[in-house]
């Protein structure tokens, strides 16, 4: 079941369209990788879904039904420009924002208390935040994010201000609330968490979405049926062992092995390769070629872009 | 709602808990209590005897006014054109002219002196006029109930009845014999204190608004904000929370001040103040019913103990005064506290302001500038309009009250000012939403008048 889901959202600005009939599905329990480059309209579909702003035309659903107003309770926001007040102090400001979002003094009270012994940021409390570093700054803006336990958590950019150690911490804490029944929405330019976290994703370019699914299967489009084979005891040109349709893309040596990638004709498997190379080299390894999440972002980009120019 | 209350609640407290609004709550009444006290000090100071000549055409007061160490007055019996060529050549202090009235008792009298007349005086004279024309009306109204016991009146209404404000103008005449009016009246003061007093605190706090938002927009937090209340809950909650903060300073201002005065003020008393004696109206106190002399006798004693000029001060209708002030303060302060938020809102810092500032300032600031010509003018055409005028109304309409404004008046000065408030406060969320989600972009007229129709 998704847990929530856009259906044709569009959203036109007075110069220019930030979101042309963008439909996402969330699943519940999932973390939803939000994708693509600067301007393509993350940040103003991560604010409709928040209800900053209304889209003008296009259906939202939540938990099954129409996203009503008092929904914001069950969703949390860490939004890309974050900040806090400077001059008021951690205890107190992390007090005001978790009662903003529906908490009682007393509930709240005790959850930050938690959450502060936790993250080892008991001493905090009675600090103004301007004495606080970014990165912890940051940790009590993530906490605030997160403190009254929602349904939905929507990231922009977590990791950007943080440490790698401070990062590890955010990932492990990201992937508890999905443990506990949170689903998340995390929007991102830096591909290798999206593969170490996401399991579904939407790309989105120019206002659209061109890109979307599980990880798993979107890599599988994406794959090309190209392995990586290592081996020894053979000098010649590798394409001339090879049947035609099979495709040499790039050979290597290093100081043990010859590497080489080949890329198969569809119907062949990584069984055809290993028979007709066997009876020439000694095989040390072979591995299919996946394409990385980035690969998949750049390409997915830039062929949008082919297509556009053709169409214009 | 109980959002909306959790920001009053933020902006409040922090404000309240800051350093400078402390230091400004202490300075604010020693200086003002300052401004009040040591005038009146210097002013009843006793110096030098004043002689006052008196013409008295109506011949009620002949004889009513009473030497003291201050002023001695002396009666004339000439013609006022006369009585001016000889006051110019004596060396008197001042001319006290109360002319003939045809039908009705005099109300008024005119107070002809080289240099401005103290306050002190003044007041003495107001008092003496005052209470003699009530002595004569009380009498009158005495026969009348005599004659006509058939119908029984309360204490009340006979109070109310003869009760009686007497005006009196001051000109000044100069050297070279020419007239002009000068203004030392308490009502003039009050009203140009207040009037200053609102233009004062719609800048203080609407900049205290506009840099609340600009602090918001710049630490980035209005965004995590917004995604749990709506922007305009957001703004009004600010602009509330800062409204509370600038009426609990005035409040306590006033308390303090007021607090601050009085204990000056009777320790002035007792020391070197000689009040004049005011007793006069026991005359005819004899033969009424007990409470009505017990109500009289009381009034008489609620002035004693207090100096002339506290009793002047008192003849302001103070409540009504704060009344007024405060829903023109409230008022006047929201609908440009709106104007300011938008301008926090539509920029990125507060060097960026300036541009919108101006066409903001520029009413506020005409208020100002027109006050000086409304005081002496407070019923006039200018008057109306520009108490009338929404973004005017606030200071000009506070100078105007002090001198009585009548009722309809100042009521639809009021509605005027409530619905300007609504058209700003809905030009400003419109602005104030669109506005705080814009970073890094200088923003111009035409932007903000797209975001308005948006």
């Amino acid at each position: 079941m998704d847990l929530f889901s856009a259906h044709g959202v569009s959203k036109q600005y007075s110069n220019h369209k930030a979101l042309d009939k963008v439909s996402i599905n969330v699943p519940d329990r999932h973390i939803f990788g939000l994708l693509g480059p600067n301007g393509a309209g993350k940040t103003t579909l991560i604010r409709i879904i928040n209800q900053i702003i209304a889209p003008d035309e296009g259906e939202l659903t939540f938990m099954g039904r129409k996203l009503q107003p008092h929904d914001i309770a069950l969703i949390g926001y860490l939004p890309e420009e974050r900040g806090l007040y400077k001059k008021m102090t951690v205890g107190e400001q992390a007090l005001y924002l978790a009662q903003l979002k529906g908490l009682s003094h007393q509930e709240a009270q005790k959850r930050l208390k938690y959450w502060f012994d936790k993250f080892e940021m008991r001493g905090w409390w009675n600090k103004k935040v301007e004495e606080l570093s970014k990165g912890m700054q940051q940790k009590v803006q993530f906490l605030v994010t997160i403190i009254h336990e929602p349904k939905l958590l929507i990231f922009d950019e977590p990791f950007s201000g943080f440490d790698p150690i401070n990062a590890n911490i955010l990932k492990e804490e990201i992937l508890a609330q999905k443990e506990k029944g949170a689903t998340v929405i995390f929007s991102t330019h830096n591909m290798s968490s999206v593969e170490e976290l996401c399991d579904d994703i939407a790309l989105i370019d120019r206002s659209k979405v061109v890109l979307s699914g599980a990880v798993r299967s979107i890599k599988k489009t994406f794959k090309t049926n190209t392995f990586g084979i290592s081996f020894n005891d053979y000098d010649g040109a590798v394409q001339t062992i090879l049947p035609t349709g099979f495709q040499v893309l790039s050979e290597s040596r290093d100081a043990d092995h010859r590497h080489a990638e080949i890329k198969l004709p569809a119907e062949a498997t990584s069984n055809d390769l290993i028979k007709t190379m066997l009876p020439f080299v000694t095989i040390y390894a072979v591995n299919e070629k996946i394409p990385s999440m980035n690969d998949i972002f750049i390409q997915a980009v830039t062929q949008k872009t082919g297509q556009d120019v053709t169409q214009d | 709602m109980k959002k909306i209350f959790l920001i009053i609640k933020r902006e409040y407290l922090t404000r309240v808990k800051k350093k400078s609004f402390i230091i400004m709550t202490i300075l604010g009444p020693i200086l003002m209590a300052a401004t009040i006290v040591i005038p009146i000090y210097l002013a009843s100071r006793p110096n030098e005897t004043k002689t006052i000549a008196v013409l008295d055409e109506t011949g009620i007061f002949i004889e009513k006014f009473k030497d003291s160490e201050e002023v001695k007055f002396h009666y004339l019996v000439s013609d006022l054109t006369t009585a001016k060529e000889n006051f110019s050549k004596s060396d008197n202090h001042a001319l006290l002219f109360i002319p003939k009235t045809e039908v009705t008792l005099p109300t008024n009298a005119i107070l002809y002196s080289e240099k401005s007349v103290s306050i002190n005086v003044k007041s003495y004279i107001k008092n003496v006029m005052t209470k003699q024309i009530e002595d004569l009306k009380l009498q009158a109204r005495l026969t009348e109930l005599q004659t006509d016991k058939q119908n029984p009146v309360s204490v009340d209404e006979i109070l109310r009845s003869i009760k009686t404000s007497v005006d009196i103008n001051t000109m000044k005449i100069g050297a070279d014999g020419k007239e002009s009016k000068s203004y030392t009246e308490i009502n003039m003061v009050l009203g140009m204190v207040s009037g200053i007093l609102i233009y004062f605190f719609i800048f203080m706090f609407g900049a205290q608004v506009m840099r609340g938002v600009i602090e918001e927009k710049t630490s980035r937090i209005v965004e995590v904000i917004i995604s749990s209340v709506k922007p305009f809950q957001l703004m009004m909650g600010k602009i509330v929370g800062v409204g509370l903060v600038g009426l609990t300073q005035f409040l306590l201002w006033v308390v303090l001040t007021f607090a601050i005065v009085t204990v000056v003020t009777t320790v002035m008393n007792t020391t070197d103040f000689k009040k004049p004696a005011t007793e006069q109206m026991m005359a005819q106190k004899q033969g009424l019913d007990p409470a009505l002399t017990e109500a009289i006798s009381s009034q008489d004693d609620s002035a004693q103990g207090m100096g002339v000029v506290m009793e002047a001060i008192n003849t302001v209708n103070f409540p009504v005064m704060i009344a007024a002030f405060i829903f023109f303060f409230m008022v006047g302060y929201l609908l440009y506290a709106a104007l300011f938020a938008a301008i926090g809102g539509a920029v990125d810092s507060e060097a960026d302001t300036q541009q919108f500032m101006f066409p903001i300032t520029i009413p506020l600031i005409l208020s100002i500038i027109m006050a000086q010509y409304i005081i002496q003018d407070p019923d006039g055409p200018v008057a109306f309009w520009f108490s009338i005028f929404p973004l005017t109304s606030p200071v000009i309409m506070m100078i105007r009250i002090p001198f009585g404004v009548p009722y309809y008046e100042v009521a639809l000065s009021m509605a005027l000012l409530l619905l300007g408030f609504l058209g700003t406060t809905w030009l400003a969320g419109k602005i104030y939403r669109t506005g705080i989600l814009m970073y890094g972009k200088k923003i111009s007229y035409k932007e903000l008048w797209k975001w308005v129709r948006y």
